[in-house]
């Protein structure tokens, strides 16, 4: 499986998203430290979830740091992350 | 962890107000998540430390196991962990970051 959708396959399990977009942005790093050929080192992920609701900021991107720690062990390099409850995003 | 690096974190916060756990330094600034912290503080001219992990490998693994936060940068503020480049981004552009740092009793202001 692409590691997009695995990212989208794991955070969906977990979180329940009422929106999930993820973007590989590898390219845009091509040549900086921690690219590889073939991407899939970079992502961009906006999630919204009720799951957020009542945590800060550093606990709800600590979350999904933990869901995906497999990924970031893996070679996920960086990921870019806007996480939001269904009320913020409205 | 290492215990020794552990307590070399420990010092750097508890001697710092304001630390940045960096790639590169703040003058050169290896990584543009970094860069992008860097550039915030410097717009608020707020006075901080910059530790370079890329200088010590004991550093680079250590802070992300002393934060429970596996990527760079890490802003300490006040000994307390703030967030990494999307959290200070995020606070800098609602005016949160100031609001914040001058909580602390730390200047943040843009030059006039």
């Amino acid at each position: 499986m692409a590691v997009a959708e695995t990212i989208e396959h794991k955070l969906t399990q977990a979180l329940a998203p009422q929106r999930l977009k993820i973007v590989d942005d590898s390219e845009k790093h091509k040549g900086h430290a921690g690219y590889r050929e073939g991407g899939e080192t970079h992502f961009s992920v906006e999630v919204v979830s009720e799951a957020f609701t009542g945590q800060n900021r550093v606990a709800r991107q600590r979350r999904v740091y933990e869901i995906l720690a497999e990924e970031l062990a893996a070679g996920v390099h960086a990921l870019q992350l806007k996480t939001l409850t269904p009320e913020e995003d409205a | 962890m290492d215990e020794t690096v552990a307590a070399r974190i420990k010092q750097e916060i508890d001697d710092n107000q304001v630390v940045l756990f960096m790639k590169g330094t703040p003058v050169f600034p290896q990584c543009g998540f970094s860069a992008a912290v860097v550039q915030i503080l410097s717009h608020l001219n707020v006075k901080f430390k910059g530790v370079d992990v890329l200088q010590d490998p004991g550093i680079r693994q250590g802070i992300k196991d002393f934060s429970n936060w596996p990527t760079i940068p890490q802003l300490y503020v006040k000994g307390e962990f703030v967030g990494g480049c999307d959290i200070i981004r995020e606070m800098f552009q609602n005016g949160e970051l100031q609001d914040f740092l001058q909580t602390n009793g730390i200047e943040a202001k843009p030059a006039a």
